[in-house]
């Protein structure tokens, strides 16, 4: 099927990370985690490098973390993305301990600082597609 | 046993670097290779080895069959994106002290003018399919956008400004106007700099490197036989490569603000017996400008954090205590993944430098860095 060059690139989930994607349309964010010793990683991997189990669960995020760094895109390098210039990513790392990248809630990137808490929630871009999106919270 | 001057870069070649190429990269590829090979006073038959660098240009066979290579006993691949070429080296000069092959092509072609833009090309990379399916869809395209939390997280911790990523540009800059091989013709002040137009902030236009087509090539011979070769030896002192934690992804890395040099500077720096204070030039790879300051502190030039106060002061300049990226690098030369680095610290050491020669030069270092914070270095000297 011929792609439109400037639609917007979306995910394409395996099996290994389709939960992940089924979890955001539903609103939450799933880190993976190890069915055996219980260590957590993000993105999703087939094995834990930790103890080496194929074991695995999902564990649902609190959605809670703090800025640990961030990019403001004033160029588009794929031209869905012009339209929406400004915009800012921001790096989180989440309460469990394990980091997430997402679009933040003031384009603009005003008021960003590292350490800002900030909460997560999931942002309906395409029919089925959701991707994390960050606000400021009180701490 | 240790790669310590086992290793010489014997020979090294470039074409014209340009916008608009015309040829294809495989063309421009081999071109450079044949400059190379002849400035090692080599016929391309003797070639027995073959690294190719880069996903734009031809595989090692299709090298071998243009050059007519009469028996290829050795090929391989260092995919580390900018720190393939110097990764290549390791490899070339680990292949030679084994016994495997005597002389070892290396060599790069690009016609990006043609091809796949930034942006698409590491998309195509199977060992960013993680970046594609998690970062991508966000608005996370291309490298600037990927390397920009790491510059902006050590502004935030260290005071770095942009000012200072600045310095190194427009020192860069006026290196590359010394070169007549440069893409960029005109000065750029520090204002210009800042005037620049944000592109992935805290990177502004005149903080990224070029979109160039070209091709560049060195060959690795042993150090015994380089004593008799054609050029002046430069012998590889020392060698390393290192990757970074979670080396498929920035946004998961324990400590975004180092690279993977960060390993391969004390291996290296132990296999040549020398220390920072000892390097009289330094060709960094300069993808972006703070890639270049991060490298310094990973490398030991200065603490973590001090890169910053270190670019100051015209100390990056010729003339300076460590003149860097004679050449005019990445960001002025032209973008040829690294190899345009080696290439110029061979001259430099050779004596070769013209207009921007560094007086006395004996003992040098290139790095590259690439693939999301791979990094590998040399120390080279002539001997
Ligand atoms: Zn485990």
């Amino acid at each position: 099927m011929a792609q439109n060059q400037s639609a917007r690139p979306l995910p394409h989930a395996s099996d290994l990370t389709r939960p992940y994607w089924e979890g955001a349309a539903q609103g939450k964010l799933l880190i993976q985690q190890c069915g055996q010793c219980g260590k957590l990683r993000h993105y999703p991997r087939y094995i834990c490098d930790n103890c080496h189990s194929f074991e695995t669960v999902w564990k649902e995020s609190s959605g809670r973390g703090r800025v640990h760094s961030w990019m403001v895109a004033h160029h588009a390098y794929h031209p869905a993305f012009a339209g929406e210039l400004p915009y800012t990513l921001v790096t989180v790392e989440l309460e469990e301990g394990v980091r997430a990248l997402g679009r933040y809630a003031v384009p603009t990137g005003e008021g960003l600082r590292l350490d800002l808490p900030v909460r997560l929630r999931l942002e309906t871009v395409a029919e089925g597609v959701a991707l994390p999106l960050f606000e400021p919270r009180e701490d | 046993m240790s790669l310590h001057e086992t290793a010489a870069v014997t020979g090294v070649g470039e074409t014209v670097y340009q916008r608009g190429a015309t040829r294809p990269s495989t063309a421009l590829q081999l071109e450079a290779a044949l400059t190379a090979i002849a400035d090692a006073g080599l016929t391309p038959r003797e070639i027995d080895g073959i690294i190719p660098i880069g996903i734009t240009g031809a595989p090692a066979e299709e090298l071998a069959t243009n050059l007519g290579v009469e028996e290829l006993r050795f090929s391989a691949l260092t995919p580390m994106g900018g720190a393939s070429s110097i990764a290549a080296i390791q490899c070339a000069a680990a292949a030679i002290a084994a016994g495997l092959c005597n002389h070892v092509l290396i060599a790069a072609g690009r016609n990006v003018s043609a091809g796949a833009k930034a942006g698409t090309r590491i998309h195509q990379m199977p060992q960013f399919h993680l970046i594609t399916e998690f970062e991508l869809p966000l608005g996370s395209v291309a490298p600037a956008q990927l390397y920009a939390p790491m510059a902006r997280r050590h502004m935030e911790l260290y005071g770095t400004t942009s000012a200072q990523l600045g310095e190194i540009a427009t020192t860069i800059r006026a290196h590359a106007l010394l070169n007549d091989n440069a893409v960029m013709k005109k000065p750029m002040t520090l204002a210009d700099h800042q005037a620049s137009r944000m592109i992935a902030d805290p990177f502004r236009l005149l903080d990224c490197s070029l979109e160039t087509d070209g091709g560049a090539a060195f060959v690795i011979s042993g150090a015994g036989p380089a004593r008799d070769m054609r050029q002046p030896r430069v012998l590889v002192s020392g060698i390393a490569e290192g990757h970074p934690d979670s080396p498929s992804a920035i946004t998961q890395r324990p400590d975004m603000t180092r690279l993977g040099i960060v390993r391969a500077a004390p291996r290296a720096f132990g296999m040549a017996g020398v220390t920072p204070a000892d390097i009289q030039v330094a060709e960094i790879y300069d993808c972006f400008t703070w890639v270049v300051l991060c490298q310094l502190e990973d490398m030991g030039f200065c603490a973590k954090g001090e890169g910053g106060a270190f670019v100051e002061g015209g100390r990056l300049r010729l003339g300076g205590k460590l003149p860097v990226n004679t050449h005019g690098g990445l960001l002025s030369q032209a973008h040829m993944l690294g190899l345009n680095h080696v290439v110029e610290l061979v001259r430099q050491l050779r004596g070769q430098g013209g207009r921007a020669q560094v007086q006395g030069a004996e003992l040098g270092l290139c790095t590259g860095f690439g693939d999301m914070g791979d990094g590998a270095m040399a120390i080279m000297r002539r001997g």
